[in-house]
């Protein structure tokens, strides 16, 4: 069975439930509280499994939005439909402020901060006296469609779950977009997201909103279906279970939420029956239960259930991409004879120790241009300093005749710069076309809105085109469709030359290209490079391998303990006093 | 408010604070060798507490049952890694010395001893004995097995086993909430300040833990082959240090500073089985303002912490906690700007 219709069907079976004569009331309850608890851990999903920020404080947001309802319909009096985007705008608002102090942490700081504002929100819901302080807010009137009140549990079955499969749809398709490539390029492979030109901070806000509304909706629908509010199920507790449902069903896995929030409830709801019965007494036991299953999971399966209940269904290969229109290429002016890329006492210190000492050279237009010297001479530092991932201690770098040295990689990027890394710098779960279509991702335009609605097939059939067209350049067709992971290190560096490509540049920084490759792959690049050239393509590149760098530059700058020692071309520099003896030691 | 008010606010913003400061540095020393966020470091608290409590009363604790309940549980655990490693009689015997006959050998002592009314040194010391093996144990149950996880990982787990032991609590000392009697009775007058012998307990069993902990790092062989993990776990298994005996020593440590912890704690606020959840995340505040990194910079931290939550619990009550938890977030942000950018780790 395909996935579509897999997916028809469980929305088959779930609208058909309520009317099924002899389904007891108190399992459409039970699977009601499923779909409730499912919204928000498919934004957690969405949050710390694929955007690798973990949030403990999740249920504060559903918080703000059950009580925004609640306040309105019961004091204010409104229709509660007419709260709904009241709800969402609390909890989206509640998500920037906090999302813009949150998404800054780094590594575990963000869990602990969200631990915090969790806990703090928490006390502050019970001590407000417009939300009712301890006793919270009851009264709350139910939905109604046309005068007749959803009080039901198989009448609110249906906006309860409607609510989830839109929700999933919109999460699957927001993934498989633009912004989801940028989404899941944050948690492996920042750095580089980062050098095609993707604002990491800006990607990670809008996932910490996206999870935060779902929450919001989640808690809008329980004020509504509970008719009564209190702090207790937005604590930092109830955080906790609903990360734990993620963990469940696979911390990656959108439709691993609902099985998880499935199984968590269930779970919870057996234990509460069985308990009392073993044990004669109740409370706090399940949390025992909660805490050994959960350690136990990680311990046995840490990628959750959802990959082993996939694994059953049919592999779903894609088909490589359908050709499309061409994206519109840069203008490359190669009659212009200014440098490109100009180096002007360019200085890094990392305290004491200086590892870019005063560092000037240039590469002209259509030039290939090689930075070489000894293990340690300064070359990758000066390439993120070109790239804006180190800042200057001192001097410029001009490109295009502007200044960019003090910028952002994405604003350096947006130039026209891309890059490759010494250290391969691939998200080894996507596939090499989805790494490729990264490099382009400055050359479409459509937002999350455009990707959940689908308006966005048409700039990402382009992109998808573009990427493959990349990859078929390098000669890497038949890897297309694999895991980026899957390839061997020499082949991988050969999709990051891709995904460098696929950005359109002017400029192409290459760090070690060819380590890795066998001789007839070497021979490849260098005819690939001299294209590149041809197009009027500038390219400087750090390699170790001096057969590679002679027969192809035209230029060559020798660093040695990150300072210059030496420049020109191939010629002068085999026979240069000085390189000889930074390489070779002494008058050899 | 005067003066003598803001005096008494002060001091006892500072004996909570010395509480938060073991915590917090305790916290710190288990997050550098393990990588663990020791989220269940408070329970300790509470379950030393309440030991101590019961004790104090002529009870025994359920911490006995708890106690040989982990043994045999790690012992399990040693079993399947024994059968991927291979049987010895020597790793059995030991295995078996480690999990069963220790724990053993101190419930059948507290069993024994419970009721005789010993006085408080000696509950003490049988509190810190007992709690102390429950933190190997754990890290041989919950964390050995992914030891090598994400700290991200590792902090969920932390969660898990958080939510484990505040179950365990309840069934193993009951509901009802304990306050073990000071020290002494004993009342210091110091100008317009009136100083209980119990605070003094706590300043000067601080201070000694602190001095204590600082020479085990400083002067023993043991505590510089903590640190050496701390630097760099890799290396240190390069140069012989067994990087699980580490982690194994990390978590004793940590189990006993939480006893030790609550013993101070127990006569001057009634703890209950979840009590210990809040005193340890006041201590992680302390550590996270060190950076989880700096034991000097913890104690003083901590001091700050202890403060503000007397000063926020005398001006506005009702917002104590939010005061106390809000005040981490800039700190955590400006940990963030300052921290040196480190590539994401996975």
């Amino acid at each position: 069975m395909s996935p579509r219709r897999l997916l028809t069907a469980f929305v088959v079976v779930l609208a058909l439930v309520p009317v099924i004569p002899g389904v007891p009331v108190f399992w459409i309850t039970l699977l009601g509280n499923i779909g409730l608890a499912a919204l928000v851990a498919m934004g957690l999903v969405l949050l710390t499994g694929v955007g690798g920020m973990t949030s403990f404080g999740q249920a504060a947001f559903c918080g703000f939005g059950a009580y925004a309802s609640a306040v309105l319909t019961v004091s204010w009096g409104w229709n509660p439909w007419a709260t709904l985007p009241v709800s969402l705008a609390v909890s989206g608002a509640a998500a920037v402020v906090l999302g813009l102090l949150t998404v800054r942490l780094s590594g575990h700081f963000l869990p602990l901060g969200t631990i915090a504002w969790g806990l703090a929100l928490y006390y502050l819901f019970g001590n407000l006296e417009i939300l009712g302080r301890h006793d919270g807010i009851s009264g709350i009137p139910p939905l109604s469609i046309g005068g007749y009140a959803l009080t039901d549990p198989r009448t609110v079955h249906w906006p309860i779950w409607g609510a989830v499969i839109v929700a999933g749809i919109a999460t699957t398709r927001l993934l498989d977009s633009r912004v989801g490539r940028a989404i899941r390029a944050l948690r492996r492979g920042q750095l580089a997201a980062e050098a095609f030109g993707i604002d990491a901070s800006t990607t990670k806000l809008i996932v910490f909103v996206y999870a935060a509304l779902l929450a919001g909706l989640s808690g809008w629908l329980y004020a509504h279906v509970q008719r009564t509010v209190t702090q207790t199920p937005f604590g930092v507790s109830a955080g906790i279970e609903y990360l734990f449902m993620a963990v469940v069903g696979g911390s990656g896995q959108v439709w691993g939420a609902v099985v998880g929030a499935g199984l968590v409830t269930l779970l919870k709801e057996a234990l509460q029956r069985l308990v009392p019965v073993l044990f004669g007494t109740g409370a706090q036991l399940e949390g025992v239960v909660f805490g050994v299953v959960l350690v136990a999971l990680l311990q046995v399966a840490r990628d959750g259930l959802w990959p082993r209940l996939a694994a059953l269904l049919p592999a779903r290969l894609r088909p490589p991409p359908e050709p499309a229109e061409d994206l519109t290429r840069r203008s490359i002016d190669t009659t212009r004879k200014t440098p490109l890329l100009v180096l002007d006492g360019a200085r890094k210190q990392f305290g004491g120790l200086t590892a870019v000492n005063n560092v000037s050279f240039q590469v002209g237009r259509g030039e290939i241009v090689a930075l070489i010297g000894p293990n340690g001479a300064g070359k990758s530092t000066t390439f993120n300093l070109i790239t804006g991932v180190t800042r200057l201690t001192a001097g410029r770098v001009s490109f295009d005749g502007i200044e960019i040295g003090g910028t952002s990689p994405q604003a350096i990027a947006r130039r026209g710069v891309a890059r490759t890394f010494q250290h391969v710098k691939l998200n080894p779960d996507m596939t090499v076309l989805e790494n490729v279509a990264l490099g382009a991702h400055l050359r479409g335009r459509s937002g999350v809105i455009a990707a959940i609605l689908r308006l966005d097939r048409r700039d990402e059939a382009r992109l998808l085109a573009e990427a493959a067209k990349q990859i078929e350049r390098v000669g890497l067709a038949e890897h297309m469709m694999k895991p980026a992971g899957s390839l061997a290190l020499g082949q991988q560096r050969v999709v990051e030359i891709a995904r460098a490509l696929a950005m359109d540049p002017e400029l192409l920084l290459l760090d070690e290209p060819a380590a890795g490759l066998r001789h007839f792959e070497k021979g490849a690049l260098a005819d690939l490079l001299r294209r590149l050239r041809a197009e009027g393509v500038s390219v400087l590149l750090v390699e170790h391998d001096m057969g590679f760098v002679m027969g192809l530059t035209d230029h060559i700058v020798v660093l040695d303990f990150g300072t210059k020692i030496a420049e020109g071309p191939p010629e002068v520099i085999k026979t240069h006093p000085a390189v000889l003896e930074a390489y070779l030691g002494g008058a050899a | 408010m005067d003066g003598t008010i803001l005096l008494f606010l002060l001091q006892d913003g500072i004996t909570n604070g010395a509480i938060y400061a073991l915590l917090g540095i305790a916290l710190v020393l288990v997050f550098a060798v393990t990588r663990v966020i020791f989220i269940p470091q408070g329970e300790f608290v509470a379950f030393g507490a309440l030991t101590y409590a019961l004790l104090e009363s002529g009870r025994l604790p359920g911490t006995v049952w708890l106690l040989v309940g982990f043994g045999v549980a790690a012992f399990v655990f040693d079993l399947v890694a024994l059968r991927r490693s291979g049987f010895t009689p020597a790793r059995l015997t030991s295995a078996a010395i480690v999990d069963l006959v220790i724990p053993g050998l101190l419930a059948a002592a507290t069993w024994s001893i419970a009721g005789m009314g010993l006085g408080n040194v000696v509950h003490f010391a049988l509190t810190v004995a007992l709690i102390t093996p429950l933190g190997p144990l754990l890290y041989k149950i919950a964390y050995r097995p992914i030891a090598d996880a994400s700290v991200l990982t590792l902090l969920i787990a932390s969660v898990g086993v958080h939510l484990a032991l505040v179950g365990l609590g309840l069934v193993f000392f009951g509901a009802e909430g304990l306050r073990a009697p000071a020290v002494s009775d004993l009342m210091l007058t110091v100008g317009p300040l009136i100083v209980t012998a119990q605070s003094i307990a706590v300043y000067v069993v601080t201070a000694i833990a602190i001095l204590a902990l600082w020479l085990f790092f400083e002067r023993t062989l043991w505590g510089k082959a903590l640190r050496a993990t701390a630097v760099n776990g890799l290396g240190a298994r390069l140069v012989g240090i067994r990087t699980a005996f580490s982690g194994t020593l990390a978590f004793a440590l940590a189990a006993s500073v939480g006893a030790l912890s609550g013993i101070l704690v127990a006569p001057m606020t009634t703890i209950y089985y979840d009590t210990g959840f809040l005193i340890g995340l006041k201590g992680f505040v302390a550590a996270i303002i060190g950076g989880l990194a700096s034991h000097p910079l913890t104690a003083p931290a901590a001091l700050a912490v202890g403060t503000v939550e007397s000063l926020a619990a005398f001006f506005a009550s009702d917002m104590k906690e939010i005061v106390v938890f809000s005040l981490i977030l800039p700190v955590l942000v400006w940990r963030s700007l300052t921290a040196t950018h480190v590539e994401e780790e996975d």
